[in-house]
């Protein structure tokens, strides 16, 4: 393998957690709801998901179960926000404090404990080319249903009346409401696949990245994947290449230590999370000039009146 | 004409039968009977809390009745929701519009209608629809590029694709100006002849006089009187609207004139965000003794205008604004104050009063550093409960007893609490915002005294409305206010309805010049 | 079935009471059940949990040990949350704090340090914190940045600069290479207020700054900023109140009261600098400033519950060889019942039958 297609390796690799995270919030939030608990949701995604594979011997198990993992954090949520009206910045918090912790006592047993990585799919021929056939056609099943869900989601939000109505909710659930429209039900199913990509994105990282369960093994990547939404301007096709940007800046580290060079460790390791914090920082600056591009409704309660 | 066909005629389309409907101990409408035929107009009369929005949220399925029938077309019907009331024709286009700001026109149209209508070819609809109704509407435009007549186009054009036999419209001439109104004349004119039925709720008489057939006037959720309203004169209409004869606000003697006391000079601000609007060269000046008001429909800058005189939007250039002379425009809202200027916003809850906190509290808020309630950084709380009891007894404060917290009060008794905060400081300069929007009579005529009175002592007294009816009957002077611009003021006893008319709806062009004076069309 | 909230038309003080303590009962309900998920008596763990350490007298001092850093930081995160700021990065500005400080204790190292070395320290971890707190506000004052990703990212950064630094240029030579500094002497450790316990004087500025805050919130023209500000936005720019202007002073404040708790955490119980000096203290603050309804007298009340999960969480890990994890459960268990509970103190909630509106 040459050098380049190692780096596009590790690169798309590294993204995938990120991008099928930050898609799920993507959604979530284009309906209105800032869901911070995504931390606690991919590692829940992750236990559980080890979990599941480690039992069945089957990756697609584990990663059905980290999926629901997923959906079942994500419900909690849910009932807190929408149900309950709770305040969406506090209730994410609780999603990541009680997933931080259950994830533990859930991967307590099986630390230690190896399984097969996932398979991957190589796709004929198309695997066979110079340079990104490898890379790109004889991925493992998350990346490809990464991309998948990649399209889904644009095609989703941008061709079909159901995307619409999502994205009215999250512009002004007020209107929405006067017109008829179920907020609270949309913003539950828009919460719900937030938590399923979280928890597959989770499930990515001790079933395919690298086989084994750590406790806390996200490692911040969910506060990332936050970040790639709002770097993003809440649209897909951008959201990709921000996924794939810091996937490259958090794989850095380990090119450069290859290359000799003679940073501490940890100033390698903080790489991706100074990046976030520069990125945040114009990408809010730039905004600040153009107005801002974020759904109107983003992060506030909705009690409908009767 | 055949049996049925006359039958069919004597027939009302929509007919109430001893509607009531009560919150309580509240009746919003009691035993009403209302009845609407094809191809008229049918005005709906009250002013503010007579209970005509609660009639039509009844008629358009938002609201059960407690008591009474409907029938449509004879039949009685029970509307459980709204997609009900659509299904059997009845369309309504409501004061507040649920439109998407960042969606295009044709998303929003889309949005309003029911799922089984076909998206493709839909903008093309809306485009033919809304030309061959007078109303046109660019479908690809995004809502939050459009005028407010512009949007309320997009509710019309939502009503109008489902053909609907019943059209209800509530208000639908308050955010429009009047060359805008015409063309909804127009519209419903149009309507009319294909023999479909308009509610059309009102409370502007002259409006229901040229348009309307047939009038129902309602006043405290009672029908007073269903008659021609082209038969009646304006005053016998009020009357019935009203009631007792409130006696008109009128300014008295011309004010002896005085210095100005609020001066802005060649004022230009950019909009803050792409949806506000930015201010050209606004150039006014108040005196001491003088109320000078500014009309125009919403969005034209008023409130941009507000809160660069407020202090709280800050401007570059300190000579903008000038206060008994002193230059201003730099200044944070807490000197403006200290120089003896006073503000009431628009919105009453959330800006002007906080909604959790307590009407002592509430004081405090605006006079915490003129007020001589806190000393080295400790609030005075015997003091500001003092002060807040001063203002309720004095301005007629309806509250619970004690100290309630602001968002307990009536609107009318919220607004004459903000207002008398203020004027009880006696301040040099008033800038107030819609003083009596979405205010019963006695509360809005109970305002309107305390401005007159605040300038007869002697304060410069600028009040931007939307009222132009209450502006006409306050206002030594009004200027109109268009796009960021604002014309040359103009003496209020004298001043034509329809020039005014023209200049909000930016039909001539308002050019402020040192000398001049409006262009004349 | 649809939940309906209704808005409750005044301030319920009855309800804003007993919210925390219901949601106390719930969580203890629901830690019941957990635990007998995972194969423990309930009833057994539970007493083990949370009320054999109030029979023991080293294990109530314990807990305030463990109250005292809690307290600080939530008093000043909820100055934050009043104001609608949201410091998430509290246990980055505790570890920068504890990091300034112990740099003052570690460079002093040998010598004949006089009584001039702990306010130093002191000093420094407030400064230290404040500073590092500034760091999220300046960015979202000025550009608008969200405070809550920026303060989290540097929760991380601070805990990687931590672990450079004691496995690098602050290592203890003597110490075997373990990833420490050596221990801090005598000049460079808290004085204790409880002979023979590990309680310190940090408690009693908790308590003292309880104190002052109640004042401060209730009485002041400051404390009537924050409140309206993030109460009512707009009514508090109305006001003349700067928002921005609070944001700096509430993240300052915030972070100096973090950064104390870190230098006192270090300079008392811990006695040295080591990559692991806090069970996650700026995180378990906040929900000590949630159960404690963001009052500073409720927020003393909350630390000593939340120190006691920690406690009961050591105790029943030795006796009961239940995970350290679980008290990480008990603590977001108990923002959820807190947060639930919360609402019902502002809405009125009615199970509505489902009606036929589309």
């Amino acid at each position: 393998m040459t050098l380049f297609e190692a780096v596009l390796l590790t690169v798309i690799t590294a993204s995938t957690p990120l991008l099928l995270a930050a898609l799920g919030e993507l959604v979530a939030e284009r309906a209105g709801v800032l869901n911070l608990g995504v931390e606690g949701m991919m590692i829940m995604g992750a236990a559980c998901g080890f979990a599941g594979a480690y039992l069945t011997g089957s990756t697609f198990i584990g990663a059905a179960c980290g999926v629901a993992a997923g959906v079942a954090m994500a419900a909690i949520f849910a009932l807190l926000t929408l149900g309950l009206a709770a305040n969406q910045v506090a209730s994410g918090l609780t999603l990541t404090i009680v997933g931080l912790g259950l994830s533990g006592l859930i991967g307590g047993s099986f630390v230690g404990q190896k399984i097969e990585a996932a398979p991957q799919a190589h796709i004929p021929w198309l695997s066979d080319l110079p340079l990104i056939g490898r890379a790109l056609f004889a991925q493992d099943g998350f990346v490809y249903a990464s991309w998948l869900l990649l399209g889904l989601t644009a095609w989703f939000l941008y061709r079909s009346r159901g995307g619409l109505i999502l994205r009215a909710v999250g512009d002004n659930p007020h209107s929405a409401h006067a017109l008829g429209y179920g907020v609270r039900t949309i913003r539950l199913w828009a919460v719900l696949f937030g938590g399923g990509c979280a928890g597959l994105a989770g499930a990515y990282l001790p079933l395919a990245y690298t086989p084994f369960w750590v406790s806390g093994m996200t490692a911040g990547r969910g506060w990332i994947a936050l970040a790639l939404v709002v770097f993003s301007s809440w649209l897909p096709g951008r959201l990709a290449i921000g996924a794939y940007l810091f996937g490259a800046v958090s794989i850095l580290q380990l090119h450069a230590q290859g290359a000799g060079l003679a940073l501490p460790p940890q100033v390698m390791t903080a790489l991706p999370y100074l990046a976030t914090i520069v990125v945040l920082v114009v990408v809010s600056a730039l905004r600040r000039q153009a107005g801002s591009a974020a759904p109107a409704s983003l992060g506030l309660a909705f009690v409908p009146e009767r | 004409m055949t049996e049925a066909g006359v039958a069919a005629r004597r027939v009302p389309l929509l007919e109430a039968i001893g509607i009531s409907k009560s919150y309580g101990a509240l009746r919003a409408n009691d035993a009403i009977d209302l009845a609407v035929a094809e191809g008229e107009i049918h005005a709906l009369l009250g002013e503010n809390g007579a209970g005509k929005s609660t009639l039509v949220k009844i008629f358009y399925g938002l609201l059960e009745p407690s008591a009474g029938e409907l029938r449509w077309r004879g039949a009685p019907i029970a509307l459980a929701s709204p997609a009900e009331a659509r299904s059997l024709g009845i369309a309504m286009v409501f004061q507040h519009f649920s439109l998407f700001e960042n969606l295009t026109v044709a998303e929003n149209v889309a949005l309003g209608l029911p799922r089984s209508e076909p998206m493709a070819g839909l903008a093309g609809r809306v485009r033919d629809i809304s030309r061959a109704y007078g109303l046109p509407l660019d479908p690809h435009r995004e809502v939050w590029r459009l005028s407010v007549g512009e949007r309320q186009r997009i509710e019309i054009v939502r009503a109008l694709l489902q053909d609907p036999r019943l059209l209800i419209l509530d208000e639908p001439t308050a955010v429009l100006t009047p060359q805008e109104g015409e063309q909804l004349f127009a519209a419903l004119d149009k309507l009319r002849r294909e023999r479909r039925a308009i509610l059309y709720i009102s409370h502007k008489l002259e409006e229901v006089q040229r348009l309307c057939d047939v009038a129902t006037v309602l006043r405290a959720g009672k029908v007073v009187t269903t008659c021609d309203p082209q038969q009646e004169s304006s005053a016998s209409l009020a009357r019935m609207m009203v009631g007792e004869t409130v006696p008109p606000v009128r300014r008295t003697a011309v004010a002896r004139r005085s210095t100005t006391r609020l001066r802005v000079s060649h004022l230009n601000h950019a909009a803050d965000d792409p949806h506000g609007v930015s201010l050209v060269d606004v150039t006014l000046e108040v005196m001491g003794g003088e109320i000078l008001g500014i009309a125009g429909v919403a969005g034209n800058g008023q409130d941009e205008l507000f809160a660069v005189l407020s202090g709280e939007t800050p401007v570059s250039n300190a000579d903008a604004i000038a206060i008994d002379g002193k230059a201003a425009g730099t200044a944070t809202i807490t000197e403006r104050r200290r120089m003896g200027a006073a503000f009431v916003p628009e919105e009453r809850l959330g800006h002007a009063a906080a909604p959790r906190q307590t009407l002592s509290a509430n004081v405090l808020l605006t006079g915490h550093a003129t007020g001589g309630l806190v000393r080295h950084g400790i609030v005075d709380r015997k003091e500001t409960t003092t002060r807040m009891e001063a203002i309720c007894r004095t301005f007629d404060v309806r509250k619970a007893a004690g100290d309630p917290e602001a968002r307990t009060l009536s609107g009318g008794n919220l607004q004459k609490f903000v207002v008398g905060r203020e004027i009880v400081q006696v301040p040099n300069v008033l800038v107030i915002a819609q003083p009596t929007w979405g205010v019963d009579a006695g509360a809005a005529a109970a305002i309107q005294r305390a401005l007159l009175d605040l300038a007869a002592r002697g304060s410069a007294v600028l009040v931007i409305s939307q009222d132009l009816d209450e502006l006409l009957q306050i206002s030594d002077r009004i200027a109109v206010m268009f796009n960021g611009r604002l014309s040359k003021p103009m003496m209020a006893e004298t001043v034509g309805r329809e020039e005014i008319g023209l200049l909000m709806g930016g039909v001539i062009a308002s050019h402020v010049s040192q000398s001049g004076h409006a262009a004349r069309p | 079935m649809r939940l309906v909230l209704e808005p409750r038309p005044t301030h319920s003080w009855p309800a804003a009471v007993a919210a925390p303590i219901v949601a106390i009962a719930l969580t203890l309900l629901a830690g019941g059940v957990l635990f007998a998920l995972i194969g423990r008596d309930p009833v057994e763990a539970l007493a083990t949990y949370f009320f054999e350490p109030l029979t023991d007298a080293w294990a109530l001092q314990e807990i305030v040990v463990k109250a005292t850093p809690l307290a600080l930081i939530a008093l000043g995160l909820s100055l934050c949350f009043l104001s609608n700021n949201w410091n998430i990065g509290a246990e980055g500005q505790f570890v920068v704090g504890a990091i300034c400080g112990g740099g003052i204790a570690v460079a002093v190292q040998g010598t004949e340090a006089g009584g001039w070395v702990l306010p130093a320290m002191i000093l420094a971890g407030m400064i230290g914190g404040a500073a590092y707190a500034l760091l999220p506000a300046v960015l979202k004052v000025r550009f608008g940045a969200s405070e809550i990703l920026t303060s989290l990212m540097l929760v991380y950064i601070a805990e990687l600069l931590l672990d450079y630094l004691v496995r690098g240029p602050w290592r203890d030579p003597q110490g075997f290479n373990f990833p420490t500094t050596a221990p801090f002497e005598d000049a460079a450790i808290m004085p204790l207020l409880i002979e023979g316990s590990r309680v310190h004087w940090g408690a009693a500025v908790a308590l003292v700054g309880a104190l002052v805050m109640t004042a401060m919130l209730g009485r002041t023209l400051s404390g009537f900023k924050i409140i309206l500000v993030g109460q009512a936005p707009r009514a508090g720019r109305f006001a003349g109140f700067s928002d921005k202007r609070l944001v700096l002073t509430t993240f300052a404040v915030s972070g100096a009261l973090a950064g104390l708790a870190g230098v006192m955490e270090v300079a008392g119980p811990i006695g040295q600098l080591q990559p692991d000096i806090s069970p996650g203290y700026g995180f378990t603050a906040i929900i000590v400033a949630l159960l404690g309804r963001l009052h500073p007298i409720g927020i003393v009340a909350a630390a000593l519950f939340l120190a006691l999960t920690f406690i009961g969480g050591e105790s029943a890990q030795i006796t009961l060889k239940v995970p350290l994890d679980l008290t990480l459960v008990f603590q977001g268990i108990l923002l959820f019942f807190v947060l639930a509970c919360d609402t019902l103190v502002v809405y009125r909630l009615r199970i509505a039958k489902r009606s036929t509106t589309s």
